[in-house]
């Protein structure tokens, strides 16, 4: 089993539940056991010297900055639906990320997916399809930075 | 703060009417989960977190709630997509630009 999956699927289960009850403690720990033991092929948690400044980046630089872009991308696809003529121009286009890890990769893509008008589509390698709804350019590296320019740079100092 | 709650909640129930609103005015498939996964991501975080407000002791549970959504929404939105478009359903006219060209490599 995964210790360290172990620990954050129990904590998360006393978050759920109660810190109190010990029938909850009892049924939370063999659920969390179980779910470790599943996941000790797929997935562990690093927890080294860096991890608390990671969390650390993660909260204080990088949720800042979604939660700013996810709610500019929430009010760009309001005002497209609500203009009567509803304006696009989607399309499909490539870019290039220089992300290594899997992890960080997937918090790239989900990212792009809930900033203005973009949508993971799938990841090849390097490579990330993106359903973007207003192509504004097709330069290679314009759209990049357009798409996914600040994410990746505060990625890379959190996961790598 | 439970006014505000109730103000969250009111600017969720928004959202999920502009979601709606969306699928329903888009012209294809891609841009309809556009409109569903943008505008329901800010209707039910603010939703979620105006019933946090409300009732103070469930603020916890809503922010993990939160987590878990902003972590699966956006995996399943694009699963979606990628299916379409393997299918082979054409994305609509105006696409002005396609480099995913049938799929890539896979």
């Amino acid at each position: 089993m995964s210790f360290s999956v172990l620990i954050v699927t129990f904590f998360t289960w006393m978050i759920l539940t109660s810190f109190t009850d010990v029938k909850e403690l009892i049924v939370g720990f063999f659920v969390s056991l179980v779910v470790s033991i599943i996941l000790k092929r797929f997935y562990g948690i690093r927890f080294d010297f860096k991890f608390p400044v990671r969390i650390i980046k993660f909260i204080f630089i990088y949720l800042p900055v979604f939660i700013w872009q996810m709610l500019k991308a929430n009010f760009d696809v309001a005002v497209r639906v609500l203009n009567p003529s509803l304006p696009l121009n989607p399309g499909f286009v490539k870019i290039k990320t220089n992300l290594k890890k899997d992890a960080a990769k997937l918090a790239l893509a989900n990212s792009i997916t809930l900033t203005p008008g973009t949508l993971t589509l799938d990841i090849e390698d390097d490579e990330l399809i993106i359903h973007w709804i207003d192509v504004k350019t097709l330069d290679e590296k314009e759209k990049k930075e357009k798409i996914a320019g600040v994410f990746e740079r505060i990625l890379k100092g959190v996961y790598e | 703060m439970i006014t505000i709650g109730y103000i969250l909640i009111g600017i969720g129930a928004f959202f999920y009417f502009l979601g709606g609103l969306g699928i329903f005015r888009m012209p294809d498939v891609y841009n309809r989960l556009q409109a569903g996964t943008k505008a329901t991501t800010l209707g039910s975080f603010s939703v979620i977190l105006g019933v946090g407000l409300v009732n103070l002791e469930f603020l916890p549970k809503a922010l993990i709630i939160i987590a878990f959504i902003a972590l699966t929404n956006p995996v399943g939105s694009s699963v979606l997509a990628r299916a379409a478009y393997l299918k082979g359903i054409k994305p609509t006219d105006k696409t002005k630009v396609d480099e995913y060209k049938g799929g890539g490599n896979k």
